[in-house]
């Protein structure tokens, strides 16, 4: 991301662009930063977030005795697609204590990666199992470390249980071209719905 | 500026840190450590925009500007999306300030005339076709 300084000299444009999202989720270590870092400049973004002792948000009206504020940092990457459209990528923090935090960030978005490590698929079951309860289309990206096993496509969606319409990439997440693959086609999956539900 | 937040929480030392950084405007922040919900901007999406006002048309807004009780930070987000419209995680991963923070401080530009925000798309009505087209289009071309 480019540094945040004020250009005096430049013109404000009269509207605020439309400002969409995408949610890029997967298990410790899976690649996530990697693979925001490899299509934008990225930033970490900070939330500051009260917990309690069990890890769970606390409500407004609750007491605050015995809590804690946590700070939680996720990746944070802006693409500017036109001038009047921007897309805003968040690496969702990957333990489960956090996962109320996705709730925010999952509100609106267009889509989600799931990025899987062969080596650890389990770890990315929860994210799978998320998007696909509240019916947010998700690509599965399968991350191709080195020294790692190569798995069939169709081992992976096995594997996972996944649904025969959810796309399984194989990608390497330090790859622009390979990411902006995955990223196509979680926004495609938006786009077919949309033109299904037109009739 | 907010109702029902007027405990003192100045005792607690995790918190101190918002009031000496970003100045009294703030303390209905610290004082509910870190819960925003009550406050003006706290209903603020992560990828609402923030656009500056033209104070031209808002002379609240330049008496606001004027008036010392806005913090640096206040003045850095202002400043931020005078130069061009910003998203509220982009103006925190900016400036390095928590979500919540930029939160309060949006509301306070807001209340002030200084800004104003524009929701983002919300789930029920997802952009259009022509959009996500456009999407696609930009993405392959990155
Ligand atoms: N060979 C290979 N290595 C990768 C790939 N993606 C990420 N890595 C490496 O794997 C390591 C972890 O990647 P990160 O992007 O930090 O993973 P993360 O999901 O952000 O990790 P946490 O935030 O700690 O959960 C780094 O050393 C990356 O360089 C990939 O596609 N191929
Ligand atoms: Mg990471």
């Amino acid at each position: 991301m480019r540094p945040l300084r004020s250009d005096r000299g430049r013109t404000r444009p009269a509207t605020a662009p439309v400002a969409l999202k995408l949610l890029v989720a997967g298990g410790f270590g899976a690649g996530k930063t990697t693979l925001v870092g490899a299509v934008s400049e990225i930033r970490p973004l900070r939330t500051e977030e009260l917990l309690t002792e069990a890890g769970r948000p606390v409500d407004d009206t609750s007491g605050v005795e015995g809590k804690r504020t946590t700070t939680v940092a996720m990746d944070f990457g802006r693409i500017t697609l036109r001038e009047d459209l921007v897309l805003y990528l968040f690496g969702t923090p990957g333990q489960d204590r956090f996962w109320f935090l996705w709730d925010e960030l999952a509100r609106g978005a267009l889509g989600a990666v799931v990025l899987a490590d062969t080596r650890r698929l389990q770890d990315c079951f929860a994210a799978v199992d998320y998007f696909e309860r509240r019916g947010i289309p998700f690509t599965l990206a399968v991350n191709c470390f080195d020294g790692a096993e190569r798995y069939p496509e169709e081992d992976v969606r096995d594997a996972l249980d996944l649904d025969p319409g959810v796309p399984v990439i194989l990608c390497d997440a330090r790859e622009k071209e390979s990411v902006k693959g995955v990223l196509v086609s979680v926004v495609e999956q938006r786009f077919a719905e949309l033109a299904q539900q037109a009739g | 500026m907010t109702a029902g937040l007027t405990g003192d929480g100045s005792g607690d030392g995790d918190v101190r840190w918002y009031d000496d950084a970003a100045g009294p405007v703030v303390r209905p922040y610290a004082m509910t450590r870190g819960r925003t919900r009550s406050a003006d901007g706290a209903g603020l999406d992560l990828i609402a925009v923030v656009v500056a006002e033209d104070p031209a048309e808002h002379p609240g807004a330049a008496h606001a500007l004027a008036d010392q009780t806005l913090s640096p930070e206040h003045l850095d987000i202002a400043e931020l999306t005078r130069d061009m419209p910003r998203s509220v995680a982009e103006l925190a991963a900016g400036l390095d300030l928590p979500v919540g923070v930029v939160r309060v401080l949006v509301g306070d530009l807001l209340d002030a005339g200084l800004v104003r925000v524009t929701r983002p798309v919300p789930p029920a009505e997802l952009p259009d076709e022509s959009i996500l087209r456009e999407v696609i289009h930009g993405l392959r071309a990155l």
